[in-house]
């Protein structure tokens, strides 16, 4: 089955099957993950059917017709934009029944434990240890800490990365795992942001025990299996599609319009030329994804999130100005632990400061220039003093 | 065209600035200042003591008989560097700079009004602001907000920078200038939830204030309102300078000392540009400020120029540094710990405070006849 005609008729069929009025909302996402139709470039028997992703659209827009309920995909972004594809990509039949059908219906949450107060940037130097039990079970004993872990409080998995070899040259000592966050060896404590909330933590993983069944690709494959993590982490951010005027630009257009007496020719420049910018970034990641429907994926994607970080931050930032006397309110320092967490939410001066997160999140601005130098224009690398060297001998 | 100003600091102010400096290392640590910020009184007030009593500081633009120091704007401006780099919840400039100015204006015979309140605002008894939304810039229409009827004050003024640790309000109504008790019948003032943590507004509101009057024509209040107004926008640039100062300080210090890769991310050279080019703007934005400070100081006749052209250039500057530093920490930047966003928070909030960019570059236009189209 491949053209849209058919899976139209067949969204179709499951919506009289399952009519989303009568139906209760978690059987009615159960029942259409194992339709098949949760991500249709899944295989068969893991939510999809194996058909290109383009089709998506035929049936997400058969299913809003219908006012079906949707998998609330704020909420599990780290799921649906990390921690799947990777486990789709590496992941044992086990892996992949167990755990992606809870993944997708959000039934169970995923967080990131990637990013250590020593290892951010350099991710591939982080510390925390994994080692074998001395039980022979074969089980993994992990030990170390873990920071800015959006999401951890309300996790049920994680993914994890941990030294498996310190005696390895940093890239090639880690290895893979999915971690059960409810193992009484992970202590989550929260960590307040600028914006007031407490949107990421601080993870401790004290002799937590994960079952070597639970590791996602080889032992010290790690980083190779953690890079189509962080791929799809950039996509995932700076990739979604959106309608002219939607993101960022949305709210402080709207403001424009709504509010005369706010209006200066400084502030109307200014604007126009973030709604041009924001209009072109719109275009290219249209363009992007025409380039992958045709198979001809382009360097591109790399740059999303970069545009996106920055087109955020100088948006809000003219929001703020806008607002003139009224921005210099905040809506609310109250320390909360968000469930969802929405960049274009809230009001000018949370999207102000929130949006300051985008070019350190998921690879920082600095870095995905890099790489874009590196392996877009292939200009040669800067000097490097850690690549041989074991990682156990680096400086800190 | 005025004489070239001196835009160095003398020695007197290199003193001033280190006694300032040890007071702030002691007194006012990052740690206790967002500690201060999560309670309900987010200014310090034996802080403010130590600075506008003990050492004098808040009488420093009033001449000495009527109570002050008799300095200049010059030293004005190296406290105002040194509160902005430790970013201390105190009401210097809205109290000691433009609510002093405003009042020197005016009518400062003794046994006046306005003597008194000088007097006592010299010896950091008292502070007192002016009521005007925060983002009002110099040359402004005249604030509508609050009208006198019987010799008492109805309205309500919002945003106003400081309200909270105000014992007197300076309010414009109806063509003149009054002094409101804060503590009198019929005068509410209510916190507003501010994006600036360490210099939140208020609304203030007048339900049949008691008043006394500061000025006795509307020519009079105007051009009171204007030298607070203007000295407080020429002399937030140094507030600015300080804030920038400390934002590079501090992150050419962090990205030293902070190892990725096997090496401090300050060695790469995407770094180092980046913070080179934010030390041009810090250096830039001192000639600005110094320039400010000197020409209100020597009261020559580019006040209103040398005030529009501080805040045009350092209020983006200090937004763009504090941005920067934010960034250029990681993620640590983003956490309410670390006190690098108390920093950005002034920035923006000043960016809009006396008069945005935008608005003292159109001032510059007509000052510089380079018209609009
Ligand atoms: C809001 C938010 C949510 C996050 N959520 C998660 C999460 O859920 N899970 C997780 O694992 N992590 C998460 N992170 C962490 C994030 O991935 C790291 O903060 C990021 O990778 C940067 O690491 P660092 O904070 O250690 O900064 P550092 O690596 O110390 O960087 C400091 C500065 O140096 C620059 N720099 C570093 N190396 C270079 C270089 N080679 N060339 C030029 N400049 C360089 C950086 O760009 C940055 O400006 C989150 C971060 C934020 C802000």
């Amino acid at each position: 089955m491949t053209d849209a005609t058919e899976l139209r008729t067949r969204t179709r069929e499951f919506l009289a099957e399952h009519p989303p009025a009568s139906t209760p909302r978690e059987e009615f996402l159960r029942a259409r993950f194992d339709a098949g139709l949760a991500w249709v470039h899944y295989p068969q028997g893991l939510g999809g059917l194996g058909v290109p992703r383009a089709l998506q659209a035929v049936v997400d827009a058969e299913l809003e017709a219908a006012g079906a309920p949707d998998n609330d995909p704020r909420r599990i972004g780290i799921g649906l934009g990390m921690a799947a594809p990777t486990i789709l990509a590496f992941g044992t039949d086990e892996q992949k029944q167990r755990l992606l059908r809870p993944l997708w219906t959000g039934d169970e949450v995923w967080c990131q434990l990637f990013s250590e107060p020593g290892a951010g940037s350099d991710l591939a130097a982080l510390a925390t240890r994994a080692i074998p039990a001395s039980d022979g079970s074969g089980d993994w004993i992990v030990n170390g800490q873990k920071v800015w872990t959006s999401n951890a409080h309300n996790a049920r998995w994680a993914i994890l990365i941990a030294r498996t070899d310190p005696d390895l040259p940093k890239h090639r000592g880690i290895s893979y795992f999915l971690c059960d966050m409810t193992d009484p060896g992970v202590e989550v404590r929260p960590l307040r942001q600028i914006t007031g909330e407490a949107e990421f933590n601080e993870v401790f993983l004290t002799d937590v025990r994960i079952p070597d069944a639970m590791r996602l690709g080889g032992i010290g494959d790690g980083w190779k299996v953690a890079q189509t993590t962080l791929m799809n982490e950039r996509v995932a951010i700076g990739g979604s599609r959106i309608p002219r005027e939607g993101g960022m630009i949305a709210s402080t257009a709207a403001l424009w319009r709504e509010r005369p007496d706010l209006r200066t020719h400084d502030l109307h420049q200014r604007l126009l030329e973030l709604w041009v910018e924001a209009e072109v970034a719109r275009l290219t990641g249209e363009r992007l994804r025409q380039q992958l429907v045709a198979g001809q994926p382009g360097p591109e994607g790399s740059g999303m999130k970069l545009g996106f970080a920055r087109l955020n931050q100088r948006i809000s930032g003219l929001e703020v100005e806008l607002l003139g006397e009224e921005g210099l309110l905040y809506d609310d320092w109250t320390l909360r632990r968000p469930e969802i967490v929405d960049f274009t939410g809230r009001e000018a001066g949370y999207r102000y400061l929130r949006s300051k997160g985008n070019s350190i999140e998921g690879g920082t601005s600095e870095v995905l220039l890099n790489i874009v130098a590196e392996r877009v224009l292939g200009l040669p690398s800067e000097p490097r003093t850690d690549k041989d060297v074991a990682w156990k001998d680096l400086a800190r | 065209m005025s004489a070239t100003p001196d835009l160095l600091y003398s020695d007197t102010e290199d003193e001033l600035r280190s006694a300032l400096r040890g007071l702030l290392t002691d007194r006012c640590d990052p740690a206790a200042v967002i500690a201060r910020t999560e309670t309900g009184e987010p200014h310090d007030p034996a802080l403010w003591k130590a600075l506008a009593a003990d050492m004098g500081l808040a009488g420093l633009l009033i001449p000495e008989d009527l109570g002050g120091q008799g300095a200049t704007h010059r030293e004005v401006a190296v406290v105002l560097e040194e509160l902005g780099r430790a970013i201390a919840p105190v009401p210097y400039l809205t109290s000691a700079v433009i609510a002093t100015e405003t009042l020197l204006a005016g009518d400062t015979t003794k046994g006046g009004v306005a003597a008194g309140l000088l007097a006592e605002l010299a010896a950091g008894r008292r502070v007192a602001v002016l009521a005007l939304p925060w983002t009002t810039a110099p040359g402004g229409a005249p604030y509508a907000g609050v009208e006198q009827r019987d010799g008492q004050l109805h309205g309500r003024v919002t945003g106003v920078a400081d309200a909270l640790a105000a014992d007197v309000l300076l309010v414009p109504a109806d063509g003149l200038l009054y002094a409101v008790e804060t503590a009198a019948e019929g005068v509410a003032v209510t916190a507003q939830t501010a994006l600036d943590l360490t210099r939140p507004t208020a609304v203030v509101e007048l339900t049949g204030a008691p008043a006394r009057p500061l000025t006795g024509d509307p020519a009079a209040t105007r051009l009171a309102l204007d030298k607070g107004l203007s000295a407080g926008a020429g002399l937030l640039a140094s507030e600015q300078l300080g804030l920038a100062d400390w934002c590079l300080t501090e992150t050419v210090r962090h990205t030293r000392e902070r190892n990725q890769f096997n090496r401090p991310v300050g060695s790469f050279q995407a770094l180092k540009h980046r913070m080179a080019e934010l030390w041009l703007e810090v250096v830039n934005s001192r000639a600005a400020a110094r320039n400010a400070a000197d020409v209100l100081a020597t009261g020559g006749d580019e006040r209103a120029l040398a005030a529009s052209l501080a805040q045009s250039y350092c209020a983006p500057v200090a937004v763009r540094v504090a941005e920067e530093a934010l960034q250029l920490h990681g993620g640590i930047g983003m956490t309410w710990e670390h006190p690098v966003h108390l920093y950005l928070k002034r920035a923006k909030s000043d960016s809009l405070a006396l008069g945005s960019a935008g608005r003292h570059r159109e001032l510059i236009a007509d000052l510089v006849d380079l018209p609009a189209p």
